[in-house]
């Protein structure tokens, strides 16, 4: 029998997101795991920023802080740095995590905080009702973008590979078992970890990924990452990527030799740079590369008899 | 306009000279023979610039007296210029009449050129001075000859040269200054002979000249029995941070992004981390903030550190950790401004930022150190404050401070009184103590899960919530609980008259400059009274009393008037504003000028 149930892990406050929004499939995806984690709800902590993906904490039976627009990684630095007995979980979105709190995101993944980043992609700004974000694709009418967003947008998954990501990943709202198995393997990864979950906010941008996201689409239009399998894809699976001097082909199932390597960087890259319609989607572990682990403890040697010392330590001199 | 018993030299030289390692070992030497002393390394704001031009002056600047002072003073006494540069940046700096030692070796037509000088002019200039010009390097070759060691090792033996002929010159102990330069190039001895061997050939050479050195002839002072040293404001923030979490058994995150000039304590802390010191140089200054929010909020002791723009970008995170209720300490070390302004140049124009400079109402304590050793024990009672009362802290320290030195009569850490830390001392998070202290309750403690954020908050779980009178209630509620603060300061102490009519009020880093120029005034005949602010918020509840004592109240500031604005705002008072902001430490001969008039129009018109 387990240790911990779903239900030690939810809090008692009401969940106040829309009726329909996509975060409560994350919310329960988290919950469901977090159980077969085998830590207590007093060893985690979620650290969110602002926008609608920021409520998660409060929902979390579980230590939370709801901090600023786009900080949430560098307060979990300072956490996760000095206090590495706790397990410390970032919640952020597009507009936090990749425009106002885009230089946090990359020294994170870079340093490789041992914190958990679950990046939850809309591509739109929901609690501030409906402007374009960094992820908008080109031409997106929003209400600050009447004629169509006109800039491109960034890809966060090639944003954390050139970070140095030590582990990337991407899942979707519609797919919360699959996302729950991504989110068991970044915890079990010992360092930084980042997934982009695309998230459908049915208010402001409904069905933005429903072309690949929803269960009938799924098969056609996504590619599922599994090591060492092939890149198999199409509604019969009868086709397969190949990695090439350019990226990725699409080719016939019986030429899709090469199976998936999450060690492989440029490979990860070529999955990364995939752009949907023309691609099918990669959901799953694209990266993941072990690498030393940024931590701030000290190993303190010194007691309160050795700061006389350390008060004289400059070129010091007596007075009789 | 300096008192007689005190004695200003400055060194100058290029930046490579080691200017600052001479200043130091004669700085100890003057202590150890019974000087009071107070220094200010000028260092460039360009690191090593060209050499021998004018952005790559490195100075050092010493007042030495019999008697205690207060600063390291403003026009020189003696200046040792060691190129045409170091001349032309401090020359208008000295008395006339004083001393002005050259290096003739160094004072050549293209030294002058490099400098942007014409010959002609500095011998027009150098009429006014007493003038010893010395083959400076000639004389430090000749001195260490035979030692082995390469020509350029020999040239910088030049520095000791100098210092033994200072040394000499104000009648300093020659075996102090020996035994220093021995214990201090123990692992190089063929550097520590010819150095040895130049520093007694300088004092020699000074010895022959038969220069007349009666007017720096100084008596002794006695220092309380004790062990001392030299001790730097940025150095003194460090030895406090090692001091807390020694004694507390507390790890404490220190973090920063490297900004002039409080980047010296990042550099302080990098040495630290057997005495429980952990340094995060953050990717920016909001990071820093932040990265302190998040250690504290894991328990630990937070601080970061900053000067005037990172101040700027770490509002937001100040306004969380006032919300939050977390406590943490920032360091603003003060600059000129406004925006990139003179980085290495220091001011005062930072304490309406501090006390206001937050989005909503955000009350926290603002304390000033006012002096390098107050430095050390501002940071331990800006920790008290912090954790006591759950609050984030700013410390005002600025540029002067942060770089100044004086003697520090080294304390037995036991002394020191460390903040009482308890966790978890109420089960919700917003429970709270007599003073309206919250709990401070830790992550990983079985039976205290809790959600911190920046959403108003509600009740003893600190709920979220959007109820008008609740936000009432808490607006007040954090405001009372900061204003609170005030109960635990000491009582004011006025120094100089206490009787007196009028009230000079400083606050930070302006005692010393102040204390000299009212000694002055009183010298002259006209008795203040002298308070030093290092509450700026709350402010201290005596302080209306006192102010209400006198019948005329300046304030002086190296800014255009913050606390002159507070005082007259808060308590309806007169305070006149006594201004100075030229990126420098207040000029004595100013203040005692404008106070004298100031005081003698009012006698003239009545």
């Amino acid at each position: 029998m387990k240790p911990y149930r779903r239900e030690d892990f939810t809090h008692s406050n009401e969940v106040r997101w829309c009726p329909g929004c996509g975060d409560y499939a994350i919310l329960a995806a988290l919950q469901k795991v977090l159980p077969d984690l085998g830590l207590a709800p007093h060893e985690h902590v979620f650290i969110s920023g602002i926008g609608c993906a920021g409520r998660l904490p409060y929902y979390m039976n579980t230590y939370g802080f709801h901090t600023i627009h786009g900080r949430a990684p560098a307060v979990a630095t300072g956490l996760k740095a000095m206090r590495d007995d706790l397990c410390v979980w970032v919640i952020t979105g597009d507009g936090d995590a990749l425009s106002i709190g885009g230089n946090h995101l990359i020294h994170c993944l870079r340093r490789n905080v041992n914190v958990k980043i679950l990046l939850i992609n809309n591509q739109v700004y929901g609690l501030t009702k409906g402007q374009f974000s960094p992820t908008s694709p080109v031409g997106q009418i929003t209400k600050t973008s009447p004629l169509g967003v006109h800039t491109e947008p960034i890809n966060p998954l090639q944003l954390a590979l050139a970070s140095k990501a030590s582990f990337v990943a991407r899942g979707v709202d519609k797919d919360p078992v699959h996302l729950g198995q991504l989110i068991k393997a970044a915890y079990e990864h010992e360092g930084c970890a980042i997934i982009e979950i695309y998230q459908d906010c049915n208010i402001f941008n409904h069905g933005a990924f429903d072309a690949f996201s929803l269960k009938n689409n799924r098969s056609e239009h996504t590619v599922l990452l599994e090591q060492h399998k092939p890149l198999v894809f199409g509604k019969e699976g009868q086709y397969a990527l190949v990695p090439d001097a350019m990226g990725m082909s699409k080719v016939s199932k019986e030429e899709g030799q090469y199976l998936h390597d999450s060690s492989h960087l440029l490979n990860a890259m070529k999955l990364a740079a995939l752009q949907f319609p023309d691609y099918p989607v990669p959901l799953g572990l694209f990266y993941k590369i072990n690498r030393p682990v940024f931590n701030l403890t000290t190993k303190r040697t010194k007691s309160t008899s050795d700061l006389v010392d350390l008060y004289a330590s400059r070129a010091s001199w007596l007075e009789n | 306009m300096e008192t007689d018993t005190s004695i200003v030299i400055r060194l100058a030289g290029d930046s490579g000279d080691g200017v600052q390692l001479v200043g130091e070992q004669l700085t100890i030497t003057a202590a150890l023979t019974g000087r009071d002393v107070r220094t200010l390394p000028d260092f460039p704001a360009e690191i090593r610039a060209p050499q021998g031009t004018i952005a790559g002056v490195s100075g050092f600047q010493l007042a030495m007296s019999e008697k205690p002072i207060f600063t390291a003073g403003e026009r020189l006494d003696v200046l040792v210029a060691l190129n045409p540069a170091a001349l032309k940046t401090s020359l208008a700096h000295l008395n006339q009449l004083g001393l002005l030692i050259i290096n003739q070796d160094n004072m050549q037509p293209k030294d002058f050129e490099k400098a942007g000088m014409k010959l002609d002019d500095y011998q027009n200039l150098i009429e006014s001075y007493q003038i010893l010009s010395l083959p400076l390097i000639t004389l430090t070759l000749k001195a260490v000859e035979g030692v082995k060691i390469s020509h350029a090792q020999a040239k910088k033996a030049k520095n000791f040269y100098i210092l033994g002929v200072i040394i000499w010159l104000f009648d300093l102990s020659l075996e102090a200054c020996k035994a220093l330069l021995i214990q201090k190039f123990k692992k190089q001895p063929e550097i520590q002979l010819a150095n040895e061997k130049a520093l007694i050939a300088g004092y020699n050479y000074a010895m022959t000249l038969e220069l007349s050195r009666s007017q720096f002839q100084l008596g002794t002072l006695q220092r309380k029995p004790g062990k001392y040293r030299q001790l730097h404001g940025l150095e003194a923030v460090g030895l406090a941070l090692a001091t807390l979490s020694t004694r507390t058994n507390i790890p404490l995150l220190v973090s920063g992004y490297p900004i002039t000039p409080a980047s010296g304590i990042l550099q302080e802390c990098a040495k630290l981390t057997e005495y429980g010191v952990s340094l995060f140089q953050a990717e920016d200054e909001i990071a820093a903030i932040c990265s302190a929010i998040g250690a504290a909020f894991g328990g630990c002791l937070a601080m970061a550190c900053t000067s005037g723009p990172g101040l700027d970008l770490k509002s937001e995170g100040l306004g969380l950790a006032v919300v939050s209720e977390l406590p943490l300490v920032l360091i603003d070390v003060q600059r000129a401004g406004a925006s990139t302004g003179m980085p290495t140049k220091t001011s005062q124009s930072d304490l309406m930022l501090a006390l206001y400079g937050r989005h909503g109402e955000s009350p926290l304590p603002v304390i000033a150190a006012n002096s390098p050793i107050d430095c050390f024990y501002t940071l331990i009672e800006a920790f008290k404050i912090a954790i006591e009362f759950m609050t984030p802290v700013i410390v005002l320290l600025d540029a002067y401070l942060a770089n100044a030195a004086e003697p520090w009569n080294i304390p037995d850490p036991e002394t020191i009184k460390i903040p009482d830390i308890n966790y978890n001392r109420f089960i919700h998070p917003y429970e709270r103590d007599e003073k309206f202290s919250r709990s401070w309750n830790r992550p990983g403690s079985p039976d205290f899960i809790h959600h911190l954020g920046g959403l108003e908050k509600q009740g003893k779980e600190g709920r979220v919530s959007y109820d008008p009178l609740n936000h009432q209630e808490m607006i007040t509620l954090r405001a009372k609980k900061i204003s609170n603060i005030a109960c635990i300061y000491d009582p004011l102490c006025i120094e100089g008259h206490v009787e007196a009519e009028t009230l000079v009020i400083g606050w930070g880093s302006t005692y010393g400059s102040l204390k000299s120029a009212l000694n002055l005034c009183e010298s002259q005949g006209v008795k203040l009274a002298h308070l030093q602010l290092r509450y700026l918020n709350p402010l201290p509840q005596d302080l209306e009393g006192i102010l209400k004592r006198y019948r005329r109240i300046f304030v002086a500031e190296l800014n255009t008037g913050h606390l002159c604005q507070l005082l007259r705002a808060t308590y309806l008072v007169n305070a006149e504003l006594i201004s100075q902001c030229t990126g420098q430490p207040f000029s004595t001969r100013f203040l005692v000028e404008t106070i004298l008039s100031r005081l003698q129009n009012e006698t003239l018109s009545t």
